[in-house]
């Protein structure tokens, strides 16, 4: 299949190219930009006229409920939102039911992925059996299984005994360690910010030093170990003042944030919104401030989605009840156009955080357009608006805290290794 | 603050009574001005009048709870109404049934209110939200969230006795943080334009942004009572003493127990009340429990007249 993209702007953070271009894809992979290379003769023509093309997108933290959780998501449903969101490489948490502490689940995941043909998925392996933060799973067997890094996901790490070797044993072997910031204690039974919000509506508390409680032990043991660390998730002003810090000390550490934490706040849950029930929490309007500062000047390395999508039955019940998390693949990129868009940046410093940036680090040679790259490309009209309607959501998880929120950026077209797995 | 308020009918008259929180200062006039009128029923020899007659009213408690319920409960057969008790902590739920499940059940029964009491912050709202459009519901209190009808109550009875609110000195003292009542009092006395309310306690045991709520917050409880109008007792519960916020009952109440010498700090005519149960020589000593301040049994009296009011209000009868 010989494709070409024609008329397009074509915006590649990673080389700083933002012109307008054809762009020829064959044999699954860019062949050239700009001039038809001789003798090509396309299979297809995409008007793109108008339209943007960019590194398909990556996305640190997807949730596709497989294995274990397949009446909330299945992989079927949640790779055919991810392309729809422009979405063509995922890394997804090791917390499925089992966890990913196996290689047979991986390779199992790896496969079921593959025989669909759609995005590209990067398995994040437990860090600890069962996720239990107890004993450290055979991380090696796991890379060798597919996994690009290990996590806790967001389940709790209570003894920093045990956090020490595993940063040691990764840090052996130079495997990247994910950790989301939260101690085990500190927050304990908590649903929501420590704020205002928690106070008026009787919410248990989740202060913001669980965060930055966690974040101070994950970076001492970082300079300890010398461990690759990336943070997930940031939620607090005092965190992202910590990795800004951290970085100017030289320490190597990267972080990023979720499409929701620099759009929304705890005011947003209103009357009890059990869509706002996210983990970690939607915290003051100055911290998401602060995280959308961080992102701008370079503390937050990239955004994700964090989809996950949650079925019904699991949000109709009290807040404090119903199970946190919001479907996200299908809104990360109007979500991150937007940031960039009231935050005056342009259309290149925003792709960066969801393409080149989360793609290295995740090691991956996507998150790029160069002539001899895997043609994993998203082509999308910037100024189409669209109002999130759940319903028409690909995900099989419907809630998010966005429903009605009138966006711009719609996907049109989603390549991956040069098919079109993707037309909207 | 996202949508419009969810007790408030598109008329701004109410629906459904969830908290005190953005309620009108007019409805909540309208509702203890009601009450009043409904006063002397209690001590007539007949103590009914037919507003509800026919009503079917649930109430549905999720939680254990003896006293509020039976409150509700005379209220609602004083004015004519069917009343069903369900403890469904204790049937439908352990059966794996959810809460809106269960909702859905009774109003297939022809339910035309709910009084509803739920462990949960929020459990109110979330049944007001998927209730058909004839079906009131009463929080008659959710997780740490709201106890309006017992807000309500103790405006009553301190309009009672005080006669209005635009001079007052309120004290809230002890556990604010877990305690529903004490974020439906805050509401309602700064809505009917009480210009001080005071929260005393240790740190431990008022929420992080409490004075966001528009209270004055005191660690010391002499400071704190000093020429109040109004002292407000928490209930505290023994679980405090285990999740490390607070080292005992007996220190807890050393320093924050009403005793009559922190209450001689008060005004002379202060009035004391407590929500009930109370645990004497915990929160309370008994000398002021029983002596001649202590307003806390007329606030029951006062509840059941209070409840009245709304659950008539609601049904459209008064």
């Amino acid at each position: 299949m010989k494709i070409r993209i024609s008329g397009a702007r074509v915006v590649d953070p990673a080389s700083g190219l933002d012109k307008v271009l054809d762009v020829f894809v064959a044999a699954g992979k860019v062949l050239a930009l700009g001039a038809a290379p001789a003798g090509f003769a396309a299979n297809r023509v995409i008007d793109a006229a108008g339209l943007v093309v960019c590194p398909g997108l990556v996305d640190l933290a997807a949730r596709l409920r497989e294995p274990g959780y397949e009446y909330k998501a299945t992989l079927e449903s949640e790779m055919a939102a991810a392309v729809a969101g422009g979405v063509t490489s995922l890394a997804c948490p090791p917390d499925t039911d089992p966890p990913l502490d196996e290689p047979g689940l991986v390779e199992m995941l790896k496969h079921r992925a593959r025989s669909l043909n759609q995005a590209h998925v990067y398995p994040v392996g437990a860090l600890t059996q069962g996720l239990k933060g107890e004993r450290i799973t055979e991380m090696a067997e796991l890379l060798d299984a597919g996994c690009v890094a290990f996590s806790q996901a967001d389940a709790p790490m209570p003894d920093n005994q045990v956090l020490l070797r595993a940063l040691q044993y990764a840090a052996t072997f130079g495997y990247p360690v994910w950790l989301r910031p939260r101690d085990a204690a500190l927050g304990r039974d908590g649903v929501a910010h420590d704020g205002k919000v928690a106070t008026r509506l009787g919410l248990a508390p989740i202060p913001s030093v669980a965060e930055t409680v966690a974040l101070s032990t994950i970076l001492l043991l970082v300079r300890e170990t010398g461990a690759r660390v990336h943070l997930c998730r940031l939620s607090t002003a005092d965190g992202v003042d910590m990795v800004r810090q951290a970085k100017a000390l030289g320490m190597a550490v990267t972080c990023d944030v979720s499409a929701n934490q620099i759009h929304l706040s705890e005011m947003d849950i209103g009357y009890f919104d059990a869509n706002c029930h996210l983990v970690p929490p939607l915290r003051s309007e100055r911290d998401r401030e602060a995280l959308r500062r961080g992102l701008q000047d370079g503390t937050v390395d990239a955004v994700c989605s964090d989809h996950t999508p949650v079925d019904d039955d699991a949000k109709q019940l009290p807040f404090g009840e119903s199970e946190p998390g919001a479907t996200g693949l299908e809104l990360l990129l109007p979500l991150t156009l937007k940031w960039a868009e009231e935050a005056k940046l342009p259309l290149a410093a925003a792709l960066a955080r969801i393409t080149s940036a989360p793609a290295r680090l995740l090691g991956l040679r996507a998150g790029a357009i160069v002539p001899g790259g895997s043609a994993d490309l998203c082509v999308f009209d910037p100024l189409a608006g669209w109002k999130v309607e759940p319903a028409r959501l690909r995900s099989q998880g419907k809630n998010t805290p966005f429903a009605g929120y009138e966006l711009a950026g719609r996907v049109r077209y989603t390549l991956v290794e040069g098919q079109v797995v993707h037309e909207g | 603050m996202t949508g419009p308020n969810p007790q408030l009918d598109s008329h701004g008259g109410l629906r459904h009574l969830l908290t005190t929180e953005g309620l009108p200062r007019e409805i909540i006039l309208h509702i203890l001005d009601t009450a009043h009128s409904f006063l002397s029923i209690g001590e007539r020899e007949i103590k009914k009048v037919p507003l509800l007659r026919g009503k079917a009213i649930f109430n549905l408690f999720f939680e254990p709870s003896t006293r509020t319920r039976t409150t509700f409960e005379i209220a609602a057969k004083r004015l004519s109404a069917d009343v069903i008790n369900l403890n469904v902590g204790t049937s439908s739920q352990s059966k794996g049934e959810t809460l809106l499940d269960t909702v859905a059940n009774l109003s297939a029964m022809h339910a035309d209110m709910f009084v509803v009491r739920h462990s949960q912050s929020g459990a109110a709202h979330l049944i007001a939200r998927h209730v058909a459009p004839y079906i009131h519901v009463v929080n008659a209190g959710d997780g740490r969230h709201a106890h309006p009808t017992q807000g309500l109550l103790d405006m009553f009875t301190i309009r009672h006795y005080k006669k209005e609110f635009a001079s007052l000195r309120v004290a809230i003292v002890g556990d604010v943080l877990h305690s529903r009542v004490a974020r439906s009092q805050i509401h309602a006395l700064t809505t009917l334009g009480v210009p001080e309310v005071r929260a005393i306690g240790p740190r431990t045991l008022l929420p992080t942004n409490v004075s966001d709520l528009g209270v004055h917050v005191y660690h010391d409880m002499a400071a704190g009572l000093k020429d109040v109008d109004v002292v407000i007792m928490l209930r505290l519960q023994n679980e405090r003493m285990n999740g490390a916020l607070l080292p005992s009952a007996q220190e807890f109440f050393k320093y924050y127990g009403l005793t009559p010498e922190k209450l001689a700090r008060a005004k002379p005519d202060a009035i004391v009340m407590h929500p009930g149960p109370m645990n004497r020589g915990i929160e309370i000593d008994s000398s002021v429990a029983d002596g001649r301040q202590s307003v806390i049994l007329p606030q029951v009296t006062f509840g059941i007249a209070v409840r009245m009011a709304v659950m008539s209000i609601l049904a459209g009868n008064a």
